[in-house]
């Protein structure tokens, strides 16, 4: 278990590829304020079994190293334990599994590729970078357990699938894209949203006042997969003059039917 | 201190007419000396040019606007991160950087001398910690005062005079050079959700017109006789239309110009330069600008140049900075400062494929080169508002060369293209007159007398550029004339090398100045006032002014006013 936060932007295929393991040993870490190099951090191994794609492997307790995957554009990397925060931040290829947790900004700023999370994440998956418009522009990412707040913030392109529970603000600022949620939601989805698809498929424990039902929908389609409702469609955020769509999961949201009574 | 002497370099010093002479300057003790020993320090200008430091009449460089603007964008922070070497600090910024960041990028330009525009008074205290903490540059700062409450009520019960005794004690207070007035009665407007629309549009609980406001300052500013002239952002600012606002503003001081001096400077007039009735029907005033700038010597004006980038706006002008919060939906600040002015932040992008920036970008460019003396016409960027100031080097390429205006026109929106008048204008500046408009014009607007010269007394701030006027024409070679502008070759700062090749060699911090008006009035502050402070203001009165050690170097200017 690391002390201090590493910074782990080396840790990416496309530095990785072409490198042996002394020279992977020798790329720049930096622990805390420290520049370290990563062979100081980690053992290194170069497994020579083949695989279609190249991978890197990690094992042990990373739960305090950040950037794995930063700006990667191909390959695969395997976490066999908990990663840090910022996950394949800014990737635009390749994927990255992780079977633990994983910190928050996974995805962050991402324009393709994918991320699987076996466990649970922390806030702002997806999310643009603190004060910019700009967020995920494309790409997936898949969340076993729970996440946080604010999952998919200024989200523009792709697509954010949560098997587990979210927080609030889940779809914050959205422009484009797709966030589904198997789970619960604490509130607030899509607020601020401009367009792009948001699925509650659990309870939610309210909706934004500025969003104004729409319709009944008996399936709703996410990537091509059809999903089970029946969901109560929600336009919004009016207050941004939003075409976001908001799916909410009639079952399992019976407050909501006092909705029903504008359906007609 | 050491001698130092610059040798052999093509010597622009417009205000001892030299023009590309090549000669040598020689400097003892911070300043430009008749000559020195033969053990003197050399520095080989052979093949390029030398000019005065920079200097630059109009940059938010510090401030409650500047301050807010660096909290509001923290991702503006993370694209630009400078980090600490053995000798520079770290910072971050691209279009707000950091206090030492801003100094030194100022300094790698060639820049020696840089005005802070605009500061609420009620924000001096932190202005000048923050100008005390921004290196390499000699700095300064104008208060806010075309809608200050006690100036408002001097005008409208017609005492000018006790009006400029008090403006005199406002700039010591807060230890301020010129007079900044920012959309006269617009400000105090905006204190209750209205703004003016003309400068006959009185002004809400004063009864008095931005007009009057005008004129009230500029023959205080001439009763005090103050360095520089009354520095005036207009009202309307950035409304299509405004160019007839501009004219006014320009018009209604005419009567009290003296001896062919100017008596009033408009600030970033590309913002103020727009015909049509709406952003459809955009186009630029520039001739119309031109036209009478041309005619008239009682005007000074600067730029405020667009430069295709994400920018912040920032100005005083709470309801203009409002509007521009409704054209983008960005996220926006705004303050009503007390009973002083107010202010706003909005991030923006000028895009070339937008009709309105394209025009707008073609404006300044027009007048700058449509006005035909370059000592009325000075360069800015008005930043961070129309861009960084690290835009520079590109502005003063597109002032010298064609070749480089058109390279941009080819990629600007179809519509703006065909509107410009920049494919009509073969104008370029000569080297020469890019020293009047870059510095000597600058100082000269500012009353800065050992600023922006290279004459026996001056202060020894130079600039030497990697351009051998004699190799190559600048306005050919236009890239390589930006790159030279961008990274000089030398930075000399009150006599010491602080830059070589674009690198920081000697961190240093310069002074402030502030003008120390004596009048033969008295102008102590009086039992009204102090009862207003306590009634009107968060601060008590004893805690308004700075006292002068406050400030980290101060360099007062001493004035004996006419009153």
């Amino acid at each position: 278990m690391f002390k201090f936060p590493i910074e782990g932007k080396n840790v990416t295929p496309d530095i990785f590829a072409e490198k042996s393991a002394k020279e992977i040993a020798d790329l720049e870490v930096w622990e805390g304020n420290r520049k370290r190099s990563l062979g100081e951090l980690f053992d290194i191994k170069n497994d020579s079994s083949a695989s279609e794609e190249f991978t890197i492997k990690i094992e042990g307790d990373v739960s305090k190293v950040r950037n794995i995957g930063f700006r990667m554009s191909m390959g695969q990397i395997i976490v066999d334990g908990d990663a840090g925060m910022h996950l394949g931040e800014e990737m635009s290829g390749g994927a990255i599994t992780v079977s633990g947790n994983a910190g928050s900004w996974a995805g962050s700023q991402m324009k393709g590729g994918t991320i699987e999370i076996k466990g649970n994440a922390g806030n702002y998956i997806g999310a643009a970078y603190r004060g910019s418009t700009k967020g995920m522009n494309g790409g997936k990412v898949i969340i076993h357990g729970n996440a946080g707040h604010e999952v998919g913030c200024f989200m523009r392109k792709g697509l954010i699938k949560i098997l587990g529970n979210v927080g609030i603000f889940a779809g914050v600022h959205m422009n484009n894209g797709t966030i589904f949620v198997q789970g619960t939601s604490q509130g607030r989805a899509g607020a601020q949203m401009t367009n792009g698809k948001i699925i509650l498929a659990g309870y939610s424990e309210d909706v934004m006042p500025t969003f104004t039902v729409d319709d009944i929908k008996a399936k709703v389609k996410v990537n091509g997969e059809k999903i089970e409702g029946p969901f109560y469609r929600f336009i919004g955020d009016l207050a941004d003059k939003g075409k976001g769509k908001l799916f909410v999961s009639k079952p399992k949201n019976p407050y909501l039917s006092s909705y029903e009574k504008y359906l007609e | 201190m050491t001698e130092l002497i610059v040798k052999n370099g093509f010597v622009y010093d417009p205000l001892n007419r030299i023009n590309g002479e090549k000669m040598d300057i020689s400097i003892r003790d911070g300043k430009i000396v008749e000559s020195v020993k033969d053990k003197a320090n050399v520095v080989d200008a052979s093949g390029m040019v030398v000019m005065p430091g920079g200097v630059d009449i109009h940059s938010h460089i510090a401030g409650g606007e500047v301050d807010t603007a660096r909290l509001l964008r923290p991702e503006d922070h993370v694209k630009d991160v400078e980090v600490k070497t053995a000798l520079t600090r770290s910072g971050v910024g691209y279009s707000i950087p950091s206090t030492f960041t801003t100094g030194y990028r100022y300094s790698r330009m060639g820049y020696t001398t840089v005005m802070n525009p605009s500061m609420a008074p009620l924000h001096a205290r932190h202005t000048h910690e923050e100008l005390s903490d921004t290196p390499m540059i000699d700095k300064a700062t104008y208060p806010l005062l075309g809608d200050w409450w006690f100036s408002l009520e001097h005008i409208r019960d017609g005492l000018i005079e006790e009006n400029a005794a008090h403006i005199a004690w406002m700039l010591k207070a807060t230890r301020g050079y010129a007079i900044k007035i920012v959309n006269p009665g617009g400000l105090e407007a905006w204190g209750f959700g209205r703004n003016v629309h003309s400068i006959d549009d009185p002004v809400p609980n004063f009864g008095i017109t931005p007009r009057e406001i005008i004129r009230g300052l500029c023959k205080v500013n001439t009763l005090l006789n103050l360095p520089h002239t009354i520095h005036l952002h207009t009202n309307n600012l950035g409304q299509p239309g405004n160019y007839v606002t501009a004219l006014e503003s320009m018009k209604c001081v005419e009567d009290l110009a003296r001896e062919d001096r100017p008596v009033i400077h408009i600030t970033h007039i590309q913002f103020c330069a727009f015909k049509g009735a709406d952003w459809g029907s955009l186009s630029s005033g520039a001739e119309e600008i031109s036209n009478y700038v041309n005619n008239h010597s009682h005007v000074t004006l600067d730029m405020g140049q667009v430069v295709f980038s994400d920018t912040t706006t920032m100005t005083a002008d709470g309801p203009f900075q409002y509007g521009l919060y409704q054209l983008t939906g960005n996220k926006w600040v705004n303050h009503d400062v007390e009973t002083e002015t107010s202010g706003g932040i909005v991030p923006f992008r000028y895009k070339r494929s937008s009709a309105v920036h394209a025009t707008q970008w073609s404006i300044a460019l027009e007048i700058a080169l449509l006005i035909e003396d370059p000592w009325k016409i000075l360069m800015t960027t008005d930043h961070p508002n129309g861009g960084p100031f690290t835009s520079y080097p590109k502005v003063m390429v597109w002032l010298i060369s064609k070749g480089a205006r058109e390279k941009v026109l080819s990629k600007i929106n179809k519509r703006a293209r065909k509107k410009s008048l920049l494919p009509s204008i073969d104008r370029e500046l000569s080297l020469y007159e890019l020293a009047v408009v870059t510095r000597a014009g600058q100082a000269k607007a500012l009353g800065l007398k050992q600023k922006g010269h290279l004459g026996v007394g001056a202060d020894a701030d130079i600039a030497i550029y990697n351009i051998n006027p004699e190799c190559a024409d600048p306005a050919k070679k236009f890239v390589a004339a930006r790159k030279a502008f961008k990274n000089a070759a030398y930075t000399i700062k009150s006599g010491q090398i602080v830059v070589k090749d674009g690198e920081i060699v000697k961190p240093i911090f310069g002074k402030t100045y502030w003008v120390d008006v004596k009048t033969s009035m008295p102008h102590d502050v009086n039992d009204d006032i102090k009862k207003k402070f306590r009634e009107y203001w968060t601060v008590e009165y004893e805690n308004y002014p700075i006292r002068e050690g406050f400030l980290h170097s101060p360099a007062p200017v001493a004035v004996k006013a006419g009153v």
